[in-house]
């Protein structure tokens, strides 16, 4: 009984510590991107690993979400008579909800797993100690463009996700269900708002973006540098971004459309 | 050898803990300049521990650590920084860059820290690597080379910016013989050439007293020995002798300590 | 190196990015059918405004003119004060021009709808309408429908 007490006094303890290096670490990177103005290259090449080569998986998820919602959408609508408003419930679903969580969820698979197996790898072969070694800082060096990368790209990836989805819902409403294709654009724009609506769905999937990036690189960079802490910190970043994700998705939603 | 200016590295009452586990009870050693000097010991001496505490990546619990008259201990980031661009330092694992070719690799602290345009640059990699015998591997990627060829690249990043010292860190651990007479060729050679002081950590008898002009043996924590190599051989030590003999038996019992065989073999 | 490949499709990604960024702003909300600065504004008072909202349209025969652009209640004379954010291309209502609420379908959202009259003048940036009608609750219709079926059935 005393054993189990005392292992709760440790695992808080260390969850304490882990936290507290947690916020170490940010404060470390933050500081670290200003020298990245002088090295735009650094930035670049990380938007390529992180951004570029997650766009397939955005754009094909996009566009299936979108004729998904297309479809029940319409099946919904249609008994109501109101099949006009497709345009409407798919553009909304996607760009308050579906469009920062699915991309931010994909993301965090996709390149979130990416970069803390790399930054851990990186650990594990000394490839950090050694530039630390040459005088080179890892964390602006290493950690820093791609917590950027990570942060930029993020917003990019949602809004081509729910720019696509948008499309996917008028090829499955619209070409193939035969609802008005003016009826779709028109509804639409009256009822999104660009403040209401779309920019909050920006702002959403900012913060889903600082959270992967920070999640993401820590993970990596706290690593145990063996093959198992590795793959340890590979499958908390997946599992931690989700819960996260969708932990931030509901305060930010209660605060942005809720009267709670 | 007393004097401070003659030693490169100075290290004082040095006490080093790892959680509960002791690594370092007091350690006092010097490394002379413009030599060889190795440090040797069995695994889990913490051998390595005592490069990174020279480094400044790690911070003693007690003593002094001097470096060229600079308390490494007492330096702050900035201090340390510029400390370590004049240490090259060659992990184990050769710990080259595995996003960068070869040549970028051995670029890499001559891009970070200096503002040399692209030909000097191009001129000072090849001269690095033509000295480890390798400039035909520029366009390698770290994934193609053998251990050995990483090693001698990573040795040729380490030497790029002509630092005053070298620190190798079991340099021959897992090399298959031709590499391992390549690599203490070339870091007598380099030493030598380029006016380096070299300080390697190994655990290889043969090869490290091969090139050593200055042995420290380390053992749970102090130093055992220490001295000019060709004095180790006629210690009075018989760890020492244990050890340089690889003998099987000795101070350090072959047995891990247990209860009493036979009561143990009759137990029910 | 292949430093400009990568290059180019950062410039590719970050430019789709942006473009996906700009079609939800023009193609899927309602920004193009917001400008602020060009239209003109006038108000009207309802004793009722029922359902209606901020952003609400403003219809002339069906048509979208423009939209509700702030709703206040006056406290001297008890109505609601609708401000109407008016497209610019859409002018020369006469001055006596009438705005309604009305609910698109059963349980539609409510919008006003503006019936032009017949007068000379026309209604200018700032002007109010006169001639309003509220908005019908449907419980108040429900009551009035059942206190005349109860006279009647007195009459009897």
């Amino acid at each position: 009984m005393t054993g189990a007490i005392q292992q709760l006094g440790i695992d808080t303890l260390n969850s304490l510590a882990r936290l507290g290096r947690r916020a170490q670490f940010l404060l470390q990177t933050l500081s670290g991107i200003g020298s990245l103005l002088w090295r735009p290259g650094l930035v670049v090449a990380q938007l390529e690993s992180v951004g570029v080569r997650s766009l397939v998986i955005i754009v094909v998820s996009g566009l299936f979400v979108g004729m998904v919602l297309g479809l029940q959408g319409y099946n919904t609508l249609v008994d109501f008579g109101a099949e006009e408003s497709l345009g409407v419930v798919v553009a909304l679903s996607l760009v308050r909800e579906l469009g920062p969580v699915v991309a931010a969820l994909l993301f965090a698979g996709r390149a979130g797993s990416a970069l803390a197996a790399e930054i851990g790898l990186m650990k594990a072969t000394e490839q950090l100690d050694g530039m630390a070694m040459m005088a080179v800082d890892p964390v602006k060096r290493v950690i820093a463009p791609r917590f950027l990368a990570a942060f930029i790209a993020m917003p990019l990836l949602a809004a081509v996700f729910s720019a696509v989805g948008v499309l996917g819902g008028y090829v499955v409403g619209v070409e193939w269900l035969g609802v008005d294709g003016g009826a779709y654009w028109s509804q639409m724009q009256g009822k999104v708002d660009l403040y209401e609506d779309v920019y909050n769905g920006v702002i959403k999937s900012i913060v889903f973006g600082f959270a992967i990036a920070w999640l993401a690189t820590f993970e990596g960079y706290d690593a145990q540098p063996t093959a198992e802490g590795v793959a340890k910190a590979t499958t908390r970043t997946v599992v931690q971004s989700a819960l996260v994700v969708l932990m931030l998705d509901f305060i930010l939603t209660a605060l942005m459309f809720g009267e709670i | 050898m007393t004097s401070t200016d003659d030693n490169l590295i100075e290290i004082r009452e040095l006490r080093f803990a790892h959680g509960p586990r002791v690594i370092f009870d007091g350690i006092d050693l010097s490394v002379p300049r413009g030599k060889v000097t190795a440090i040797m010991g069995p695994s889990g001496t913490g051998k390595t521990t005592l490069l990174r505490l020279i480094g400044g990546q790690i911070a003693p619990d007690a003593g002094a650590i001097k470096v060229d008259g600079l308390d490494v201990t007492g330096l702050d980031n900035k201090g340390l920084y510029a400390l370590r661009r004049r240490i090259g330092m060659l992990f184990q694992g050769g710990a080259l860059l595995t996003d960068l070719n070869v040549y970028e690799n051995v670029a890499f602290p001559l891009r970070e820290h200096t503002d040399l345009n692209e030909s000097l640059i191009r001129a000072l990699v090849l001269i690095k690597l033509q000295s480890v015998g390798l400039r035909g591997a520029q366009m390698l990627m770290p994934s193609e080379l053998s251990g050995g060829m990483a090693r001698r690249v990573a040795l040729a990043r380490a030497i790029a910016l002509d630092p005053m010292m070298v620190m190798y860190d079991e340099p021959f651990a897992g090399q298959d013989p031709i590499s391992m007479g390549v690599l203490v060729k070339l870091i007598r050679e380099l030493n030598d050439a380029l006016g380096l002081t070299s300080i390697i950590v190994s655990h290889d008898v043969a090869e490290a007293l091969a090139i050593a002009d200055y042995v420290y043996m380390i053992s749970n924590g102090r130093v055992v020995q220490g001295g000019p190599a060709n004095e180790l051989a006629d210690s009075s030590s018989e760890w020492v002798r244990q050890f340089m003999g690889g003998l099987s038996d000795g101070p350090v019992p072959f047995h891990y300590p247990a209860r009493d065989y036979a009561e143990e073999l009759l137990e029910r | 190196m292949n430093t400009r490949a990568t290059e180019i499709g950062v410039g590719l990604f970050v430019l789709l990015g942006l473009l996906a960024l700009g079609f939800l702003a023009v193609q899927v909300s309602n920004l193009s059918s917001m400008g602020n600065g060009d239209g003109y504004r006038v108000t009207a008072r309802f004793e009722n405004i029922g359902g209606l909202k901020v952003r609400s349209p403003v219809t002339v025969g069906g048509v979208r003119v423009g939209k509700v652009h702030a709703i206040n209640y006056d406290m001297h004379t008890f109505e609601a004060v609708v401000v109407m954010d008016i497209q610019p291309q859409y002018t020369l209502f006469p001055e006596d021009t009438s705005a309604s609420i009305f609910t698109a379908g059963l349980l539609g959202e409510q919008y006003i709808s503006l019936e032009p009259g017949g007068a000379e003048a026309i209604l200018q940036a700032g002007d109010q309408i006169m001639l309003t009608q509220s908005a019908l609750v449907l419980e108040q219709i429900i009551g009035q429908f059942l206190f005349g079926k109860a006279s009647e059935s007195g009459d009897l």
